[in-house]
């Protein structure tokens, strides 16, 4: 699953904005395919943001948060070149991370 | 970093909390008494990572806004004037519907969007530790058209806004 996240981190000197995308098909169980079967729930459950080695947004999602889940925001403190963390897990039990540079 | 996140936890509410990370915290004191270098190599390894250690499952499972509420603040919201929830008034497509929520309210440890029409109701909750600013935007699916309740908990309160969204394609297979 390496390199499901694409993630964009800018600092103005003062706050942190976060702009992070996955690419995960957040298969909610309530959709049949094509063959009228019901496609397995496959979901992220937690997303985790980290900067210097604090959480700075934790996300617990369900099978309602769309494919490809898209979460922008910000926080006090980070400067250019800090490093910054975002790790995931579905319910399955898949995981990734990566780590960013902030801009 | 497990002491960092037990206190973020705390923070959230009951249902949130779990006292896991807190006896991990105790076991790593403990590991540092006896083998010096088991201390040294946890600070060398990276950020916390995810984990569903404190995933709400019980919440996520609650098919009508007052269960999911008690589910997973066990608490009761009030309306607020303060909280900020965009959505669109009309979504043509239900698979991504965008929402954004930014509330001045101050103390803010957790920000949930529900979607009353869908078949589990809670759709992503948020934890805030202190210092990050109270905002977050993202991309939710809805089954059909339906009210969307924005919640934020701050300083130990929780505060609810809701808006009313038309679904003219399910994004949930409806």
């Amino acid at each position: 699953m390496a390199g499901s996240i694409l993630v964009r981190a800018s600092s103005d000197g003062t706050a942190t904005t976060v702009q992070a995308l996955i690419h995960h098909p957040m298969d909610s169980g309530f959709v049949k395919d094509a063959s009228g079967k019901l496609i397995p729930a496959h979901y992220i459950q937690v997303v985790e943001f980290a900067h210097a080695g604090t959480v700075v947004l934790t996300a617990f999602w369900g099978g309602a948060v769309s494919k490809d889940p898209f979460t922008k925001f910000s926080f006090k403190g980070g400067k250019s070149g800090d490093a910054l963390s975002i790790s995931w897990v579905d319910n399955l039990g898949n995981k990734d991370s990566t780590t960013a540079t902030i801009s | 970093m497990q002491n960092t996140k037990a206190t973020v936890r705390i923070k959230s509410g009951p249902a949130l909390t779990r006292r896991i990370t807190l006896s991990g915290a105790a076991a790593t004191t403990l590991a540092a008494l006896f083998a010096p270098g088991f201390k040294a190599a946890l600070a060398d390894t990276a950020a916390p990572m995810a984990d569903t250690s404190a995933y709400p499952a019980k919440a996520f499972a609650q098919k009508t806004k007052d269960d999911t509420i008690a589910a997973l603040f066990n608490m009761t919201a009030t309306a607020s004037t303060d909280i900020s929830f965009d959505a669109p008034d009309i979504a043509e497509n239900g698979a991504v519907v965008p929402v954004s929520i930014t509330t001045t309210l101050p103390d803010v440890t957790a920000i949930a969007v529900l979607a009353l029409g869908n078949p589990f109701t809670l759709a992503q909750a948020y934890q805030f530790p202190a210092g990050t600013n109270p905002a977050v935007s993202s991309r939710i699916k809805l089954a059909k058209t339906t009210d969307v309740i924005a919640l934020v908990q701050a300083g130990g309160k929780l505060y609810s806004v809701s808006k009313n969204v038309k679904v003219t394609l399910g994004g949930c297979g409806g």
